[in-house]
């Protein structure tokens, strides 16, 4: 493997963590929540994917679907799972979070069975060649995914009414309210974007290594939560520089450091390295 | 002879539930990343013990190995708080799974097999664990009520406010983790003599959410409620197999429907039971 190779494949793996943790920042960012059960919520999206895909033999109409119908799950989630809990302190959500999360990766197992599914004809496995890089399909589709999808989010929250009332919530939720924005459907924009992206991704993952297994969900999360910690919680262009340098930093680094660290343990030491010498993560929000 | 590997699990666990707490419930600190210790602890042990040393010896070394480690994690809970704080515990939980795996002196995947018996027979030994549990037991009682633990409580409450009031926070939070860490290196080379083998996975942030779990089931900073918690949680999945094959559904249920419900845990259950037992027959008589 020469160093553009590598420079690329960790692009791509940071495209993918680009659209688990934007969702992640985005939750945190108005409501202060970290929200851990986002991760169940992208293993989710993996299997609707898978099975869609297996069932109708098409797999863009199996990601739109899948896309569109998590995202309204998320919203669902949000309604009953969240919604009561905020105005408790704020380790009751992170708390009752993690155990979400922990039942849902459980509850897969027992609906979906604990093996791995894997798709019966892998789509896009083609390689391209791009920019003298040998790429399988699957991965210049996560890339431009990555664009398309962030790209979309920043036209949404720049130039629509319900981007900009979406920022204002950010910045003051009382102030917000009282200009007459509905705060409560600001928040279903946001669960319904953020899981909706994170479904994305969880097909897109499912899609690279051709299996969903419950808790495929657990290693990119818990990355996800140190990147937009990186990023400056509530930053979303600080989370996909951190999402990106991430990606590059573990390609590089299972080359570099792989007697010292295994590669997912790599993410967190750049985080505390990081935290200790700023503690407002590596950009200070806007 | 079942009873007795029962109580064994229990007594190791009550001191696992007990160290967080220390950090957790008195010094409000949270953390995601506790099994680390517990794992640090073990592995110290193992090594010693396998490496020809004493048991007697191992523990307090496992103690001191797992302290030592809390003080520098310690350090981090001085620069960032709440949620910050909670992700980098998380994250100190991963890059010790993470480093151990590498590591061929700690056995990597395959763990530390072979740890030699205490040599003390299983009843003593089952005594040794629960003495040491009472110990901290006892330590917790005492420690909440003294000049320490009144600081740790206005941490815990509001710290800048503690500050304020010339409160040396830096000082109290450190020797929380310190306490807290190195009670779990205690419960970790306790557990690695019982089990005789330690391997990286019985110390993955799915063990520090259990113990978490625990601490939250019994209510956060109550010292006999997270004891019975600890005590239940860890021998349900021993004594019925439901419990064993659905242990993390049930977990995950669990932390979620007592934070949406009772964040207080079984400690606040009881006592507005109590209120309202002790309540209803003050009415009584007096009517």
């Amino acid at each position: 493997m020469n160093y553009s190779d590598l420079l690329v494949q960790g692009l791509v793996e940071g495209c993918i963590y680009a659209l688990i943790a934007v969702g992640l920042t985005l939750v945190y960012g108005l409501l202060r929540i970290l929200h851990i059960a986002h991760a169940g919520i992208f293993t989710l999206g993996a299997y609707i994917g898978l099975l869609l895909t297996n069932e109708t033999g098409s797999f863009a109409a199996a990601f739109v679907i899948t896309v569109v119908v998590v995202g309204f799950f998320g919203m669902a989630f949000y309604r009953l799972f969240y919604e009561p809990l905020l105005d408790k302190p704020p380790h009751v959500a992170l708390i009752a979070s993690i155990g979400l999360f922990i039942a849902m990766e459980e509850i897969y197992r027992m609906v979906f069975g604990a093996t791995s599914l894997s798709f019966l004809a892998p789509p896009l496995k083609d390689t391209v060649t791009v920019a003298g890089v040998r790429l399988e399909e699957g991965r210049v589709v996560v890339v431009v995914l990555a664009v398309v999808l962030i790209g979309g989010l920043a036209v949404l929250a720049g130039r629509t009414r319900i981007g900009i009332a979406w920022r204002a919530t950010v910045s003051d939720a009382a102030m917000a309210e009282s200009f007459g924005i509905d705060l409560a459907r600001v928040r279903y924009v946001n669960f319904f974007v953020a899981s909706a992206m994170a479904a994305a991704a969880g097909i897109m993952v499912a899609l690279l290594l051709n299996q969903v297994i419950p808790t495929m969900g657990g290693v990119p999360a818990y990355k996800a939560l140190a990147i937009i910690v990186l990023g400056g919680l509530g930053n979303v262009r600080g989370t996909l520089i951190a999402a990106l340098a991430l990606g590059v930093i573990e390609s590089f680094g299972t080359i570099y450091l792989d007697r010292v660290l295994d590669r997912d343990a790599i993410a967190f030491a750049f985080l505390i390295a990081v935290l200790m010498i700023r503690p407002q993560g590596l950009f200070i929000r806007r | 002879m079942y009873e007795i590997s029962l109580l064994t699990v229990m007594s190791f666990s009550v001191i696992f539930a007990l160290s967080l707490n220390l950090i957790t419930g008195f010094c409000g600190q949270i953390s995601l990343g506790h099994a680390a210790f517990y794992g640090i602890g073990a592995y110290s042990a193992a090594l010693f013990t396998t490496g020809g040393g004493s048991f007697w010896l191992a523990l307090p070394i496992a103690m001191a190995v797992a302290g030592f480690f809390g003080f520098i994690v310690g350090f981090a809970s001085l620069r960032v708080r709440h949620d910050f704080l909670a992700i980098t515990t998380m994250g100190v939980g991963f890059l010790f799974t993470g480093f151990v795996r590498q590591q061929e002196f700690l056995g990597g995947e395959e763990g530390i097999a072979g740890i030699p018996d205490p040599g003390i027979g299983q009843i003593p030994y089952m005594l040794l664990c629960a003495a040491f549990a009472a110990a901290v037991i006892a330590f917790s009682l005492y420690l909440k009520r003294s000049w320490m633990g009144h600081a740790f409580d206005a941490i815990a409450t509001d710290e800048d406010t503690a500050r304020t009031l010339g409160i040396d926070v830096a000082r109290y939070k450190l020797t929380a983790f310190v306490f807290g860490t190195g009670l779990a290196g205690l419960a970790g080379a306790l557990f690695a003599h019982y089990v005789k083998f330690v391997e990286v996975e019985s110390f993955d942030f799915i063990e520090s959410i259990s113990v978490l779990a625990m601490v939250i089931v019994g209510g956060i900073g109550s010292i006999w409620g997270v004891v019975v918690a600890a005590a239940v949680l860890s021998v349900l999945p021993l004594l019925l197999q439901v419990f064993a094959d659905y242990k993390l559904l049930i977990y995950g249920v669990l932390l979620f429907t007592v934070m949406y419900f009772a964040p207080g845990g079984v400690d606040s259950l009881m006592q507005t039971l109590w209120r309202r037992i002790s309540g209803r027959q003050r009415r009584d008589k007096g009517q």
